[in-house]
């Protein structure tokens, strides 16, 4: 079933949104308790914030090695980073397997990536100057504590619950997903895409990468190839309606937009708060009442709506 | 030696080509039924006698345990607040009550209800009234998808615009939205009425058996089988009885009303299945 939330804040400044994400995503609990993952955007900065994963969690648990073997990984991903210039200004270890770094790079970012993720089980699963994607197993109380998403300050998030029906229970199978290799491009998706295949080896031919099975990836990829061939993220989105077969509503954020997408059988819902200095969105109203402590006006967007908020 | 055809002798039996009888195209109803919306045979209810109840802090089966006894102890009037947009709420009551919400429900809100009075100053989720049998429901605000699915019975009113497929496979009762409808609203649908005094998405109408949906506004699109038909001095008098009721307007008069109704075409009653016709035969 999948629950999907969003929420961007138009005024300057930041806002408690790890919090306000939290909040959202805890009362979706029921439309899935797989995982949860969280998009979050921060000011920006200078450098390139990236979030990466060693293993697994579920490889982090057995093996009389995996610690040394997720060490080896943390220092080749460190000499590959040296090896190609990008200089760490900052690295976090947010568990055993999630790290957080800040790097200034000046090359090509995709080949970047790629010789990252050419190391054994290693993902990179955002890239951006304020995009910060954070996923793993468990309801949104359990992810927020792990990673101490409660005290982020942004300015617009999504977030997503699983209930995994097409791909594994895995952190490779949750979203968001960030839509490589653009930077701070996110998505996250409620339904089933029928034309997944289809849509895959075409993308796949044209040089793009996918990390999973799950067909929510298609999209960040379709997202990200899109742009690559000139169109904004308004114009990708309006094609993705016809070019996407099967039942869906998806969420996508960039560095200073938000927008969402509905299939033309307008078949998984979505609610919508709209107020002159903030958004946010659900699959139930419910999700968006818990930032409010009173009644608020809400609508349904219709069948192939798309809609895109700027900061 | 005569060759010997299934489909041949099931036509020569008549068995395509039979008419049922006391089917037309046009249903006929009482103009004046609109006060009708509970049964005759329902407990009287003190309706000054009133129960309060605050949602807050509460699950949604304590809610609906609560509603129950305030009914219990003959209360014909509630007065319900701060319900946070929860689901499956005042789902359920088989009786005559005044049911007064004031905030937003979720899903599945006030759905197998069989008799109460229902007002609602907030919103609703998807398939508000689900299997609604008798009563009323007022929405102040919108409403989300399948608005009104199945309903057998009643008045489902949506001051607001709503989500689509409203009132699918609707089997009796009048839905009403004062604004905006969806895709596939009044998909399969098998008896009754709508209104809808906005404009409507595509595929309206689609696969109906039956029933009569109106619409105020534009359409964009007609769904299979559903056929444009013309607005009578019966139609004008029940739309006009029934907005009246809960104090709307059609936008563009009554006169510029779009009726739509089931052209039956797709109405294959009388075919037999290739599994009925191995028994004929």
């Amino acid at each position: 079933m999948c629950g999907i939330a969003g929420l961007i804040h138009k005024k300057a400044g930041g806002a408690n949104i790890g919090q306000e994400m939290t909040d959202m995503l805890q009362a979706l609990k029921h439309r899935g308790p797989d995982s949860t993952g969280y998009a979050l955007y921060g000011s920006p900065i200078s450098n390139y914030i990236m979030r990466i994963n060693l293993a697994e969690q579920a490889d982090t648990k057995k093996g009389f090695d995996v610690a040394s073997q997720l060490q080896t990984r943390n220092d080749q991903v460190d000499a590959r980073m040296a090896e190609l210039g990008a200089n760490i200004a900052k690295k976090e270890n947010t568990t055993t397997y999630a790290l957080r770094y800040e790097v200034s790079f000046e090359g090509d970012l995709k080949n970047l990536i790629d010789y990252i993720e050419d190391i054994e089980g290693v993902e990179v699963m955002s890239c951006g100057n304020g995009l910060e994607l954070i996923k793993d197993l468990g309801d949104a109380a359990v992810v927020s504590a792990q990673y101490g998403i409660n005290s982020f300050q942004g300015s617009h998030a999504i977030g997503h619950t699983r209930m995994a029906t097409e791909s594994d229970v895995d952190i490779r199978s949750a979203h968001p997903y960030w839509a490589y290799p653009f930077a701070d491009v996110s998505v996250v998706h409620n339904g089933q895409l029928t034309n997944y295949w289809t849509n895959r080896r075409a993308l796949e031919r044209l040089g793009n990468r996918f990390n999973s099975n799950c067909d929510s990836e298609l999209i960040a990829v379709y997202i990200a190839n899109r742009i690559s061939e000139g169109d904004d993220l308004e114009k990708a989105m309006r094609r993705s309606v016809e070019d996407l077969d099967g039942v869906f509503t998806y969420l996508v954020a960039t560095s200073d937009a938000l927008g969402m997408a509905k299939d033309v059988m307008a078949a998984k819902p979505m609610v919508i708060y709209e107020s002159d200095d903030f958004i946010a969105l659900a699959s139930e109203e419910v999700s968006i009442r818990k930032i409010f402590d009173h009644d608020i006006d809400t609508f349904d967007p219709y069948e192939g709506e798309v809609r895109v908020w700027q900061r | 030696m005569a060759t010997v055809s299934t489909s041949g002798q099931s036509h020569d039996m008549g068995l395509h080509t039979e008419k049922l009888t006391n089917r037309t195209q046009q249903r006929f109803f009482d103009a004046g039924e609109s006060a009708n919306l509970t049964y005759a045979w329902a407990p009287v209810v003190d309706t000054n006698k009133v129960g309060t109840l605050d949602c807050e802090g509460m699950d949604a089966t304590a809610i609906n345990i609560r509603i129950r006894e305030l009914m219990d102890q003959g209360c014909g009037t509630i007065d319900l607040s701060n319900p946070g947009s929860m689901h499956g709420l005042c789902v359920g009551i088989l009786s005559r009550l005044q049911l007064n919400v004031t905030g937003s429900l979720g899903y599945f809100g006030c759905g197998l209800i069989d008799g109460p009075n229902v007002h609602i100053s907030g919103r609703v989720g998807w398939s508000c009234g689900e299997n609604m049998m008798a009563g009323t429901i007022v929405v102040d605000k919108n409403a989300g998808s399948t608005f009104g699915a199945a309903i057998r019975g009643g008045d489902l009113v949506c001051r607001g615009n709503v989500g689509s497929r409203t009132g699918i496979d609707q089997k009796g009762g009048t839905i009403i939205v004062g604004g905006k409808t969806g895709a596939f609203t009044g998909f399969m649908m098998q008896r009754g009425r709508m209104i809808i005094l906005g404009d409507a998405g595509i595929n309206l109408g689609d696969s109906m058996y039956d029933g009569t949906i109106y619409v105020g506004g534009k359409i964009e699109g007609l769904g299979v089988d559903a056929v444009p038909a013309d607005l009578n001095d019966l139609d004008r008098k029940w739309l006009k009885s029934k907005l009246d009721l809960y104090g709307m307007e059609a936008p563009n008069g009554i006169d510029n009303i779009q009726k739509i109704v089931a052209g039956k075409q797709l109405w294959n009653y009388d075919n037999l299945e290739p599994s009925e016709k191995k028994l004929v035969l």
